[in-house]
């Protein structure tokens, strides 16, 4: 086994030895597994249409139930995962990549476009998120694209303050100083001594970021201004759940409880994995 | 003190601006003629080319944007489509209602997670320790309007305990309140879990400090120590964290006010969204951010103020 | 009579490399209106003494055996609330740092206030007894000091003010947790001359816990030598200072700059370190670091006999 290999294998060893962290990696695998075998496992076309079978109750058939228009909700919800997934996959990669490269302009640039940027990421993060993603979904009008745009605004600050904040404390150190007086360019110097080293808590905050990722999908689609119908989406199965509550509350379990396991599931294993790489962190917690 | 604040306020009035650049760029970029997008299909050329004059789209942009800007820190957001009357006085009568609902939040994260947070620190590493902690990141992870709509499905519609829908009787407090209860829980259990992880952790790292060692040393009380000497410490964080809460339950409070039928702010632009009403929409955007801005400046100040060191230094 | 008398105290520390024995068979007496000071390499054990006699160590540490004779009371047995109204009553404490001592966002006063929350007196009489506590400390302007919190005093200033708080009550002893450390030279002068002076009007007895000879020499009336949780020897100032016997007790006193006649390029060291408390040696504790080892160090404990100037030592003879 090569050095790399082993370490990755004693890492995932110390993330399952944590209850939480087992947990996690469980609920993430199962919502991961559900989704890409989704065809596999809900043997049920998620958009079939059929008026016979509306509104039924979860069965053997029907593992949870049915919506108003006779779809079967376990395969809906299989399906859904698909969107959460590839959404928040899609969009958290777009941020990062964003957030890295203003970061990294703002760290290592000229003090003024430093200030700029801060005042840039200040003033994005003052929008609250659900009015920001609520104004960008007006002029874009609901699409996939209008909300992985609203994620990446969302997430970019924070992402892009880390990078500044790091790279400023690089900037100075030793090694970077000497790489320059040996004549390496701002981009190699950035490359291959800045990035590495301010790369690794940026993937551990991301890898938390997804249930919140997974959260605005979810929460622009359960207000009609995600995916368009007949899309299978979390929010989408929500909304159909939450106008029919009082009679059938199986569709909006059905919308809800997938949500709540992978938000759940990706929170678990974000926190065991900032515990173990982070010790400095777990003393408090 | 005084140089501080204002400090702190020049800053606040900077990123009201850059946010305001940022919405009117927004705006700007729509796809497709805001006139021909707000009259509809069925205008006639005419009625639009007159709206675009009256919008004044029909001059450069920076004089577009030097009007909004101008008007928009004049408190004159434009008029909405529908009924022809200015945006802010239609965002201001609906934000009662939603400071409401975010100060109930307000009320269940502080009065439940200040004291989880509390007791786990002190009864740190217990079973109850670990079971708060899980709790806590549990209800941080899970969004709010799932929160709401399982809320409203289990203690509205299936135990019949609280009601489903609407803000109650006007003029009613006792029914107004019993309506709030739900909403302001859904709002606010995600900051339960926060405030509780974040008090703990200060708690600790206040415990630890020599001050503590020496008020036990002189005999004080254990209660007297852990909450006179240690908790007024370890709750200054908090309330710098409490300003990006109100932001964040802002959010929380448009899909509450959605799911429980309640007016608002979030109901409001929600309802202009499906009508296209877009001045609404852009005016009570704008109206929220300006208020979290406000809330965070002054959770700062309130910081500066509670904080001898702070207050002496700046 | 004797304020404070500690009997063979052994505390121990659950870890998790196993049981830590911090204290070992400690034995010494304070007198009445005496100063006894403890000195010892930082690790030797001072700190965890102070807490097993305030009753504050840490929740993985326990008195295994021995006992701690305060007035009537064995304070290894007293639960935690009576010892609770001892501690700043009867027994007072003056911590390390000044920096850290005092609660950042009370004011004086009312920390001063605080302390007295046992007495009967009205809420002015309280405040006019801190303030004369305050001038006694030298602070000045006791009346407004009082309104001010502890960020607008200087570290001598805070460290003046912890004392006049730990001396509010005239505790029968006080307990100096090496108070003049942070302090530069001239303060720390200052502070030890001050401390004498409120020692000798209370009629108090301290126990001065210090890596600093010179300060010990300066101060106290009596000498406690500690090196790895044992007390290795123990005598009036003037015995061991002029007739130390445990060899550990002579390499420290090499080992003190101030003691240095003359130019020398290095300052002298004691070879070796502090072993692990959690594997302690079957024979004497500093037979390894030790100039005058012989083969029975390996195998036998030395003991230290009752009163007088004694060491732990087996080429001491009693």
């Amino acid at each position: 086994m090569s050095e790399a290999a082993s370490r990755a294998y004693g890492s995932l060893r110390r993330i399952l030895a944590e209850p939480l962290g087992m947990l996690g990696v469980v609920l993430v695998l199962l919502m991961i597994g559900g989704a890409v075998f989704a065809d596999l496992l809900a043997a049920a076309e998620p958009n079939k249409i059929s008026p016979r079978d509306r509104f039924l109750g979860p069965s053997l058939t029907h593992l949870l139930g049915t919506d108003q228009l006779g779809r079967d909700l376990f395969s809906r919800a299989l399906h859904g995962g698909r969107i959460a997934l590839s959404v928040a996959l899609i969009s958290t990669a777009a941020s990062l990549a964003i957030g890295v490269v203003l970061g990294l302009i703002a760290g290592y640039g000229p003090r003024w476009l430093d200030n700029l940027m801060i005042l840039l990421f200040d003033a994005i993060k003052s929008f609250p998120t659900v009015m920001l993603a609520l104004a960008l979904v007006t002029l874009f009008g609901p699409s996939l694209t209008a909300v992985m745009v609203v994620v990446v605004l969302v997430n970019v600050p924070g992402y892009g303050r880390i990078i500044r904040t790091q790279t400023l404390a690089l900037k100075s150190a030793q090694f970077v100083t000497a790489a320059q007086s040996m004549g390496a360019g701002t981009v190699r110097v950035l490359r291959v001594h800045i990035l590495p080293n301010v790369i690794g808590p940026l993937l551990i905050l991301a890898s938390m970021d997804i249930p919140v990722v997974v959260a605005i999908e979810a929460g622009l689609s359960f207000l009609g201004l995600g995916v368009r119908p007949p899309t299978p989406s979390w929010g989408a199965i929500l909304n159909d759940g939450f106008t029919a509550i009082r009679d059938t509350p199986w569709i909006a379990i059905a919308g809800g409880l997938p949500i709540i396991l992978i938000t759940l599931g990706f929170t678990f294993l974000g926190e065991t994995l900032r515990d173990v790489f982070d010790p400095r962190l777990k003393r408090q917690g | 003190m005084l140089y501080y604040s204002l400090k702190r306020l020049g800053l606040a009035v900077a990123i009201v601006s850059v946010a305001m650049l940022l919405l009117f760029t927004m705006i700007y970029l729509i796809p497709g003629d805001p006139a021909a997008v707000a009259l509809g299909p069925r205008a006639t050329e005419a009625m639009r080319e007159a709206l675009r004059i009256k919008m004044g789209l029909d001059q450069p942009v920076w004089i577009q944007f030097w009007n909004f800007f101008v008007n928009a820190w004049q408190g004159d957001l434009g008029n909405e489509v529908l009924s022809d009357r200015p945006v802010a006085k239609v965002v201001m009568e609906q934000l009662p209602a939603t400071l409401a609902l975010i100060a109930g939040g307000m009320v269940w994260s502080v009065a439940l997670g200040i004291p989880l947070g509390c007791w786990t620190a002190v009864k740190r590493g217990g079973m109850a320790d670990r079971i708060v902690g899980v709790f806590s990141v549990a209800v941080i992870a899970v969004p709010s309007f799932v929160v709401a709509i399982y809320a409203l499905l289990i203690f509205a519609v299936t135990l019949r305990w609280l009601p489903a829908i609407g803000a109650g009787e006007p003029g009613d407090l006792g029914d107004q309140l019993v309506h709030l209860i739900l909403p302001s829980l859904a709002v606010g259990i995600g900051w339960v879990g926060y405030i509780a992880r974040l008090v703990r952790a200060s708690m600790l790292e206040v415990l630890e400090a020599s001050h503590i060692r020496t008020a036990r040393a002189f005999g004080l009380p254990d209660r007297q120590v852990t909450y006179r000497y240690a908790l007024t410490i370890a709750i200054l964080p908090t309330v710098t964290l409490l300003g990006v809460g109100i932001g964040q339950m802002l959010s929380s409070a448009v899909f509450a006010e959605i799911v429980f039928a309640r007016p608002g702010v979030g109901k409001l632009v929600y309802d202009a969204i499906l009508t296209r009403n877009y001045p609404l929409v852009t005016g009570a955007v704008l109206v929220t951010t300006v208020l979290f801005i406000l809330i965070n400046l002054i959770a700062d100040l309130v910081v500066g103020y509670l904080d001898p060191r702070v207050r002496s230094r700046l | 009579m004797n304020v404070l008398e500690i009997q063979d105290l052994n505390v121990t520390f659950a870890t998790e490399g196993g049981p830590l024995h911090a204290l070992r068979n400690v034995s010494f007496d304070v007198p009445e209106h005496r100063i006894v000071g403890v000195v010892g390499e930082s690790g030797c054990g001072k700190s965890t003494l102070i807490n097993a006699i305030l009753g504050l160590l840490a929740d993985n540490g326990q008195v295994d055996s021995g006992r701690i004779l305060f007035g009537d009371h064995d304070l290894t047995r007293l639960g935690p609330l009576e010892m609770q109204s001892l501690r700043g009553l009867r027994i007072s404490t003056v911590f390390q740092d000044p920096m850290g001592a005092l609660n950042p966002v009370i004011s004086v006063g009312r920390q001063m206030l605080h302390i007295q929350y046992r007495s009967d007196l009205g809420r002015s009489e309280k405040n006019a007894r801190s303030v004369k506590m305050l001038r006694r400390v030298r602070i000045p302007d006791p009346e407004s000091a009082l309104d001010r919190y502890p960020h607008e005093f200087s570290g001598g200033m805070k460290q003046r003010i912890a004392i006049a708080m730990a001396l509010m009550m005239e505790p029968a002893l006080l307990i100096a947790d090496e108070p003049t450390t942070a302090l530069d030279a001239t303060l720390e002068v200052a502070t030890i001359e001050l401390l004498q002076d409120l020692q000798a009007q209370i009629g108090c007895s301290v126990l001065f816990i210090s890596h600093h000879l010179g300060v010990i020499a300066e101060l106290c009336d009596d000498v406690v030598v500690m090196y790895a949780g044992e007390v290795v020897e123990r005598g009036t100032t003037r015995e061991l200072f002029h007739d130390p016997r445990h060899p550990y007790t002579e390499r420290l006193l090499r080992c003190d700059p101030a003691g240095q006649s003359g130019r020398t390029r290095h300052l002298p060291t004691i070879p070796g370190e502090v072993p692990d408390l959690r594997v302690r040696p079957a024979g004497c504790i500093f037979a390894a670091r030790c100039h005058r080892y012989e083969g029975i160090c390996d195998t036998v404990p030395p003991e230290v006999g009752a009163g007088g100037h004694r060491a732990r030592c087996h080429r001491v003879t009693p």
